[in-house]
């Protein structure tokens, strides 16, 4: 015996002997062997507190050997930064690896936080929803944020590496124990293409502690045979490592893979997405805690889980060994414990008629026995020292120990099956729920289908709350649920499950109620005088362990979590001095140099007095081409479509079907039976998808194609009253004075060098403006050349913020910015056109209705501050009242400090905005009320001479 | 997440597709009344049981087309073109069987 590790026995168990690992838990150094978890090791070590209980920061031990462990959560460093809430039950114990209890202060031992226990009484059921209500929420938030919650993120940035992976299968094994082996065995011979996930790192289930005779073989043997012959098999893939998290429709399984986890050269987790032909669920099936008082001392454990620590890992979890069942898994594991060199003193049993074989078993050893008794409470502070229970005869007892292994029944472990869409049903006889009506293509075997393999036992005696309250009753040890607490919620009319489980919290933890969903059911059967059958089970969503955000993510972070779209000039811009800002998608520039303010009204002032260039290259394209193209596009646009010549531009809004702008933009008719619609360019995809499915889905008998052509033609504008002269000097272009094309043409050719150009005369700004478009790759040299004809300094490049400030001072709308989810053509001034039209177009039907007519709705107008140097921010509210409190009547969506006027000018949505011209406001912002007049939205140039010049 | 039959490039999983709700009924006249303009705007059968629905293969080939599911077991029964009639789909040994147009 090694020491270091007094509980460790000199032999047996499957670990690695010849080799030592060493890590820290809470400072201290441990040593184990490869083969071990970090349970393991330190249960050999003689620790037995290994965490604090969440809302109480009482102490407590490790209940589990596996997944469902509630208590020994760890927060692990093994070299990749620190992981919270690890459970110690699965861990590997690594070489190096440093290990820290969680929700304690300033040591899992001395806990300042246990404080909190000694005033329970005041935490009762659904306390949160009682306490926190005067005066608010609020005034408790950052207290209760701080102490709440189970572990803390890790700092820094995360060094794992996450991938994806998509696979298929025929079928798929969830679970490597005898059962789930016999499936991939009898699928594999088969020639079926098999995937066995196992969360354990080695297969085997509970042959990994629990030895029996299978097919006439000792297990250890099968196990071998059974392992090298699938891994022999082409068609036969074997998964350690990694958890079967979520099933979905249709046979996906959702796989966490860390069996890369612990890599030196640095960790790697993979998620999987498994379609499988058929599913076999091999998923075992989870002891149940007793119902006792103090059931939560350091020491109390799961009497399978003592097994396993004995079987698997050679570890004695105690010397004096008090069993409390109600079932004969119960039995099996503490004969076998006994077997194994941990003592037990004495197995106290509620049953009263407990199977002949097994008392004869027990007495045989020299267990005393005490069928048909009630286990009243575990003594102790921090460890168990003692079992006092009432025997069958009343008479209360005594037994000394140090281990309380308890076993409160089997519940097979169904999540994945119930969210495949598996019913379950209560069943009396062994007290769970077992799969009643299996899914299509999904079939459950072993122990997670009810069979436990002692069926010809007795039945199971559901627990009670102990008659005698000396100590509480834990139903849920990580959210530090008692049995009073589930009988106060009952009190207080809380009897759906549902309802019981959100106010109480129990089994909303981490755990997600593995160790105690069970027990709150039953509990709530008994106290409303119901089955647990009518109380009915809740759905354990996925995922059945918790999931690294990081595995879920994938490779979709930092630059892949969204990829950014970049100019084909982008370095161009760079090289202008451009600070770049994202504008949906797209990395644009929002201006041009080192002060914002300055650089902007710079940029807004060239356009107004000379000449500015803006890349409008994200504007959206989309060819629409076809003899019912026209026809087409009347019905998508609120504008008259047909009526407009080749060769022109028309002014355009489109709605949804519920009569509200959704676009705007200019539409080009090329040719006859060809069209060009300019869409907003955060918009262009969603709008070329969406008159795709209006074709294909409702005007499928109109013959045209449709194409989004946006990321071919790079798009220069130019604006300013010397736009035309810059734009004309390009040899090969068409004569641009206005005689010949005016505001609102377009033009396509090619220039004298060959490349193909497209000009549209529109404009944002309000000034004479030209959009040439040239194929995306000649960007940059377009951009160059007109810089050149321009001459030194004179064409200068504007962002982003420039044109919004331009497009605000001329009153020109920006979707979704001054509109949005209400707003209708008529809210902002569209009105005339609507009424014109006598076709029927999208949304049309929808702006009859009186809702939409109503004039005092909040309609587009402009307004001016009263104090010239005020300024105001979009959101801004308008408001009326002020001694009975504010009302809001609409809200800024567009304001500026426009350079060309000199004061803060915006436009806004208002409550009959349209009949009150002239009239004063308040604008509300961050406490201010500032005086505001209403005016025209228009404040430049509102007869358009310059635009049209 | 479903497999979904496109007809034109066969079985793909769902995260190829977009989704666009249960096929509604067809337009109305611009002269229909306000209440038969908002059922069609706003009400949908919802149905636990068949639904006819609209899918695109938005990441293949990019066609609209319609999927007869039911609600329940997520089975497809058949799939057929955008303007199309929907096939007659013999689900009598389902439960469920119900809700279908
Ligand atoms: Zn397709």
């Amino acid at each position: 015996m090694s020491p270091s590790q007094p509980l460790r026995k000199a032999q047996g168990g499957r670990i690695d002997r010849t080799r030592t690992v060493a890590f820290r838990f809470d400072g201290r150094r441990y040593l184990g062997h490869p083969g071990d978890t970090l349970a393991s090791a330190l249960l050999a070590n003689g620790v037995k507190v290994m965490g604090r209980s969440m809302k109480l920061h009482r102490p407590r031990g490790v209940l589990s050997a596996g997944v469902e462990e509630p208590n020994a959560l760890f927060s692990v460093d093994w070299g990749s930064g620190k992981i919270p809430s690890i459970r110690a039950t699965v861990m590997p114990a690594l070489d190096g690896l440093v290990a820290q209890s969680q929700n304690c202060f300033p040591s899992v031992n001395f806990d300042l936080g246990r404080a909190l226990d000694f005033t329970h009484r005041l935490w009762p059921a659904g306390f949160y929803y009682k306490m926190f209500k005067w005066p608010s929420w609020r005034a408790f938030e950052w207290a209760v944020r701080r102490t709440a919650g189970i572990g803390r993120l890790p700092d820094g940035t995360d060094r794992t590496r996450y991938r994806h992976l998509n696979s298929h299968c025929d079928v798929l094994v969830v679970g490597s124990g005898p059962s789930g082996l016999a499936a991939a065995l009898e699928a594999g011979r088969r020639g079926e293409d098999v995937l066995v996930v196992e969360q354990d790192v080695a297969f085997g289930g509970s042959l990994l502690h629990d030895p029996m005779a299978i097919d006439g073989a000792a297990s250890d043997d099968w196990l071998e045979a059974a392992l090298a012959e699938l891994d022999g098999m082409d068609n036969v893939r074997l998964m350690a490592n990694a958890t079967a998290a979520g099933c979905y429709d249709h046979n996906l399984v959702t796989i966490h893979d860390r069996s890369a986890a612990y890599r030196s050269d640095g960790p790697v987790e993979t998620f999987h997405k498994v379609r499988a032909r058929r599913i076999v669920l091999a998923t075992g099936a989870t002891e149940q805690p007793m119902l006792f008082g103090n059931n939560d001392l350091p020491g109390i454990m799961l009497a399978g889980a003592v097994h396993a620590y004995v079987g698997r890992y050679a570890v004695n979890c105690g010397q004096r060994v008090a069993g409390v069942v109600n079932n004969d898994a119960g039995w099996h594991s503490l004969l076998a414990v006994h077997d194994a060199g941990t003592a037990v003193r004495a197995i106290v049993d509620t049953r009263g008629d407990v199977e002949r074989e097994l008392l004869d078993a027990a007495e045989e050893r020299g267990i005393a026995v005490h069928p048909g008794a009630t286990p009243l409470t575990a003594r102790g502070s921090s460890g168990v020292r003692g079992l006092r229970f009432a025997a069958a005869n009343e008479t209360t007892k005594q037994v000394d120990c140090d281990l309380i292994a308890m076993s409160g029944g089997l519940n097979p472990t169904t999540q994945l099956y119930s969210q495949a869409g598996g019913k379950l049903r209560y069943d009396e006889r062994r007290h769970c729920f077992v799969p009643d009506k299996d899914p299509a293509d999904l079939d459950v075997v072993g122990a997670a289908s009810g069979s436990f393999g002692w069926e010809n036992g007795s039945s199971v005696r559901p627990c009670t709350v102990a008659p005698v309250r000396t100590g509480r009753q834990w139903v849920d040890f990580q959210h530090d649920v008692t049995a009073a607490d589930i009988e106060l919620a009952v009190r207080e009319n809380y009897v759906s499950v549902e309802h019981m489980k959100r106010y109480t919290t129990a089994g909303m933890a981490v755990d997600q109620g593995k160790t105690s969903n069970l027990g709150v059911l039953s509990l709530l059967a008994q106290l409303t005088g119901r089955s647990p059958g009518e109380v009915g089970t809740t759905t354990a969503r996925p995922q059945f362990m918790p999931v690294t955000m990081g595995a879920i993510a994938g490779n979709r972070r930092g630059d892949f979590y969204r990829p950014a779209k970049r100019l084909a000039a982008h370095d161009w811009h760079a090289g202008e001095g451009a600070v770049f800002d994202d504008y949906g998608a797209w990395k644009r520039p929002a201006f041009y140099g080192d002060d914002r303010d300055a650089s902007i009204a710079r940029e807004v002032l060239a356009v107004r007095q000379s000449v500015g260039f803006f890349d409008g290259s994200p504007l959206g394209k989309i060819e629409v081409k076809g003899p019912d193209a026209a026809r087409f596009l009347d019905r998508i646009y609120v504008n008259n479509v047909l009526t407009l010549k080749p060769g022109r531009v028309r002014y355009g809004l489109m709605l949804n079907e519920n009569g509200v702008v959704i676009d705007d933009g200019v539409f080009v008719r090329q040719d006859e039976d060809h069209f060009l619609v300019n869409t907003t360019s955060g918009n262009a995809e969603r709008i070329a998808a969406w008159l795709e499915e209006w074709h294909q889905c409702e005007f499928f008998d109109m013959r045209l194609v449709l194409s989004n052509v946006t990321s071919q033609w790079a798009v220069a504008t130019l604006a300013g009253p010397d736009a035309r002269a810059v734009l004309q000097s390009l040899p090969g272009l068409i004569d641009l004075s206005t005689a010949s094309f005016p505001h609102l043409r377009f033009a396509a050719g090619h220039l004298a060098d060959g490349m193909p150009y497209r000009l549209q005369r529109v404009s944002f700004s309000g000034e004479q403006s030209y959009e040439l478009s040239v194929p995306s790759n000649r960007a940059a040299s377009i951009f160059e050349r007109l810089q050149a004809a321009a001459g030194p300094g004179k064409l200068v490049p504007i962002g982003v913020e420039a044109l919004m400030v331009l497009r605000t001072e001329k009153g020109f709308v920006h979707v979704g910015v001054d509109t949005d989810g209400t707003t209708n053509p008529l809210d902002i001034g569209f009105g005339a056109v609507v009424d014109r039209k006598q076709r029927d177009f999208i949304g049309a039907r929808s702006l009859a209705r009186p809702n939409d007519r109503r004039t005092d709705r909040r309609q587009l107008v402009g307004f001016e501050l009263l104090d010239r140097n005020a300024s105001v921010p979009a959101g801004a509210h308008f408001v009326t009242g002020s001694n009975g409190g504010r009302r809001s009547e609409g809200f800024v969506t567009s304001a500026c400090d426009s350079p060309t006027l000199g004061r803060t000018i915006g436009i806004g949505l208002i409550e009959g905005g349209f009949g009150r011209k002239g009239e004063e406001v308040l604008v509300y912002d961050s406490g201010r009320n500032l005086p505001a007049r209403i005016v025209d939205p228009c404040f430049y140039d509102p007869s358009g001479e310059r635009m049209r010049a | 997440m479903l497999r979904i039959p496109c007809p034109y490039c066969g079985e793909r999983d769902e995260a190829e597709f977009r989704y666009g709700g249960e096929v509604p009924g067809s337009i109305p006249q611009t002269d229909v009344g306000d209440q038969a303009w908002a059922d069609y705007l706003f009400a949908r059968d919802n149905p636990k049981g068949l639904v006819h629905e609209r899918w695109c293969h938005s990441h293949g080939c990019g066609q609209w087309f319609n999927v007869v599911r039911d609600t329940v077991t997520h089975r497809i029964h058949a799939v057929y073109g955008a303007g199309e009639a929907p096939p007659v789909v013999d689900c009598s040994n389902e439960s469920q069987a119900d809700g279908g147009r």
